[in-house]
């Protein structure tokens, strides 16, 4: 999992342009939206783009999303029920 | 001819370098422009994490608004809604409009970005700006075959008339592949600090344009 937590946060300073962020400098259990990281919405919808892009996962519902999205552990344990991670 | 407006600073990025009034302030060795910018944020201490998410029209546009504007006591800029913003270019968004165009011309591996696709207008770069340093006076995007001199005059010159504004960034904000080329002015309806300030008027915004070409 601690693997899968480093790789994603990887992923995500590429896909978001994060460049003064180190995967250290991530807590995974830290909300990714206002707080955390303060990502906005079109970070958002970057997200669910890197989900399918890499992993082949959908989010169906809104619901669905602000579930999985609340961290970058929220995301990795979503990546690894659907056994993709 | 009456002397009405004054141009109060300008700043131009082109090959490399920087210049504030016709000072260089700043030389590169970055020749690719998103590296170049990326070079100058650094290079100007720069605190604003979202300028590494902009596509290079903006950062562009960003980094001559950031020098532009240091003067933190223009009087025309302490009200948001009297600044104006007027900018002209020729290539529109097409730098952002081909990487969004790229990334959807495979059907079979078809992942548009979102974070690019929303900057497929060239008006963005006003929207940057304006969030930056809380402006809401009346702007507006033109593209334009080449810098105008005359026409960029005489559009400030008819919202400035009319009060619609007092103060107005204007310019010319090129970016085409690894070609960029930005001048920006800040014009103000009534001359503020230490004067020294340059006319606008069409020769001066011509004659400042040229410079360093």
């Amino acid at each position: 999992m601690e693997q899968l937590i480093n790789k994603l946060k990887n992923e995500i300073i590429e896909a978001l342009n994060l460049t003064e962020m180190t995967p250290e400098s991530i807590d995974e259990n830290a909300p990714l939206f206002v707080e955390g990281l303060g990502l906005d919405s079109i970070d958002a919808l970057e997200l669910i783009v890197l989900l399918e892009k890499k992993y082949g996962l959908k989010l169906s519902t809104a619901e669905d999303g602000k579930k999985v999205l609340r961290s970058v552990k929220s995301m990795a344990e979503f990546i690894r029920a659907n056994n993709k991670g | 001819m009456e002397i009405k407006y004054h141009i109060r600073d300008y700043c131009i990025i082109r090959n490399q370098r920087i210049s504030l009034n016709g000072n260089l302030i700043f030389t590169g060795s970055e020749t690719i422009p998103q590296s170049f910018f990326t070079e100058a944020y650094k290079h100007f201490n720069i605190n604003y994490p979202k300028f590494h998410k902009m596509d290079n029209l903006s950062k562009l546009g960003f980094l001559a608004c950031e020098l532009l504007l240091e003067h933190k006591n223009i009087p025309g800029i302490v009200k948001g809604e009297d600044v104006g913003i007027i900018l002209y270019n020729a290539a529109s968004s097409a730098d952002t409009d081909r990487i969004h165009q790229k990334s959807i011309q495979d059907r079979s591996a078809y992942f548009p970005s979102p974070s690019v696709f929303v900057y497929t207008l060239a008006n963005i770069v006003i929207g940057e700006i304006c969030i930056r340093h809380k402006l809401f006076g009346e702007s507006t995007f033109f593209i334009s075959e080449r810098f105008n001199a005359e026409l960029l005059h005489s559009y400030v010159s008819l919202l400035l008339d009319d009060c619609v504004i007092q103060s107005c960034i204007t310019g010319w904000l090129e970016l085409d592949g690894d070609h960029y080329d930005g001048v920006l002015y800040l014009i103000e309806k009534t001359p503020s600090g230490n004067g020294g300030f340059v006319i606008f008027e069409p020769e001066k915004l011509s004659e400042i344009y040229l410079q360093g070409t």
